[in-house]
């Protein structure tokens, strides 16, 4: 059953995915291996968007077929501490950029994997990424960007980090289509994730040893 | 706005306004088509077979089948053709006819809800044809055009509109199965034709709520490169309240597609995408 609720994600059949979350939800279903395996699915559409083989809008689609299944499964999640925040995120694409489809994915995969997220928006100025670290006190710090310019802002983002005294209290993570280790050194961060699941992965090695 | 419900017996269509537009395949038809024509003549259904098929593969969502041409039994082939097409194809028909003794048969075999195509506003038409339409439970396509010919103007072609509706709905045929054809005429012959076929098709939009259809293609007779007028009528015949043109799919589909997702009629523009992939599938053999 979760192998056609995955099957029907990647292939945009959104009322069957509907209907399948559901009469899994109704069965007892463990909620996080739903949600698990619609993160399955959107890594696999991502994959076929990134091969020029999904165009936009079934990106799109995935996306919101994702946001209504969790919206329908988070409710459902009974024990209390598997819902228990891990650690703390705070995202946003850097200032210049507006592209919002890759954090937003890497914010909801860190919601459903346990992490207390906060999402920032894009075109975030360094002043709004240091102001949000004084409030919210995250672990990590997600940079965001698609566009070359964006390695200047992400340099910048970091360098104002330091500046206010704070670079010591987070780890910074950088990611976007044209990220390499390479920038990740021009900027000054201590990661850049190749992809959603990557990113993913160093954070959680991250927090676990935090 | 009424919605129009046709079947097969197993696979009904939706016909309406919102909604994605249904393409009637206008290409089983043997008027200017040699090899179809020889085909019918000798008895043939294979042609028939391949050329719906075809247009299902393009996104027709109804086929129409006509099978007059010279040295063609209606009454025999069109019963076989409509079997012929729905063992390939799981879509709902549009019968086609001239005579009326060939339609009783054709819906005799047909196994759903059927549109005929057509009956007029001329006195005979709506004798012969309403009453059948009525027993069998079918749509009907009505032509605005009545015993004194084709309208000049909109207002007399909604006239006619109304006089059909009102002469069917006389005969317990249900409003929503009346689909509407203001005709197109052609523009080679008459400049003003596209305007007042426009006209006409919002004024019966507004008055009436009907479906509408239309052999899109005939405004383009007589003039150089009639898909590119095709092309640019489609969409403003649709925006205008047309629900079900009559086409070739392989032609104009990825028209028809694109009005709809400007028109927002396409969540997520899964259609169009969807229409995308069959062209690109099918491009070696075009």
């Amino acid at each position: 059953m979760p192998d056609t609720l995955k099957d029907a994600v990647i292939h945009m059949r959104e009322e069957e995915a509907m209907e399948i979350a559901v009469k899994l939800l109704d069965k007892g279903t463990d909620p996080l291996k739903i949600l698990n395996v619609c993160t399955e699915a959107m890594e696999e559409v991502g994959k076929k968007f990134e091969a020029g083989i999904y165009f936009l809008p079934e990106l799109m689609m995935a996306g919101e077929m994702l946001k209504q299944i969790s919206e329908k499964v988070k409710p459902m999640i009974k024990n209390p501490q598997d819902r228990k925040k891990s650690g703390k995120v705070l995202i946003g694409t850097v200032l210049g950029d507006i592209h919002d489809i890759g954090k937003d994915i890497v914010g909801f995969l860190l919601d459903v994997n346990g992490f207390e997220v906060r999402d920032i928006g894009i075109d975030v100025a360094p002043s709004a990424f240091v102001e949000e670290i004084r409030v919210f006190k995250p672990d990590v710090v997600g940079l965001s960007g698609l566009l070359t310019l964006a390695y200047d802002s992400m340099k910048d983002t970091v360098q104002a980090i330091t500046d206010a005294g704070l670079r010591k209290d987070v780890k910074i993570i950088i990611g976007g289509g044209q990220m390499t280790d390479k920038i990740k050194a021009y900027a000054g961060a201590d990661a850049c994730a190749k992809d959603a699941m990557d990113g993913i992965n160093i954070i959680k090695e991250w927090i676990g040893k935090v | 706005m009424m919605e129009t419900k046709l079947s097969n017996g197993s696979k009904t269509v939706v016909i309406g306004n919102n909604r994605p537009t249904v393409m009637i395949g206008e290409r089983i038809n043997p008027t200017g088509k040699k090899k179809l024509a020889a085909a019918l003549r000798e008895g043939r259904m294979d042609m028939v077979r391949q050329e719906a098929l075809a247009q299902v593969a393009f996104g027709a969502g109804i086929l129409d089948v006509n099978v007059v041409t010279e040295g063609v039994d209606e009454i025999d082939i069109l019963p076989r053709a409509i079997k012929a097409i729905l063992e390939v194809a799981d879509i709902p028909l549009c019968i086609d006819i001239n005579n009326p003794k060939a339609l009783a048969r054709a819906l005799a075999v047909y196994p759903g809800k059927a549109l005929v195509n057509s009956v007029s506003g001329e006195k005979k038409s709506l004798e012969e044809i309403l009453p059948l339409v009525r027993d069998y439970k079918a749509a009907v396509i009505g032509l605005t055009l009545d015993d004194n010919g084709i309208p000049k103007t909109a207002e007399k072609r909604l006239e006619i509109a109304r006089t059909i509706v009102g002469q069917a709905e006389s005969l317990g045929i249900p409003r929503e199965d009346i689909i509407i054809d203001p005709l197109a005429l052609a523009l080679g012959s008459d400049h003003m034709a596209a305007g007042i076929t426009l006209q006409a098709i919002r004024m019966i939009h507004d008055e009436l709520g009907l479906n509408q259809t239309l052999g899109a293609s005939n405004i383009s007779f007589g003039l150089p490169d009639r898909m590119a007028v095709n092309k640019a009528f489609l969409p403003l015949a649709i925006c205008a309240g047309v629900t079900c043109p009559t086409v070739d799919p392989a032609k104009v589909g990825s028209t028809v597609f694109a009005t709809d997702l400007i028109l927002g009629r396409d969540r997520f523009s899964m259609n169009y995408i969807k229409d995308y992939r069959r062209r690109e599938k099918n491009k070696p053999q075009m």
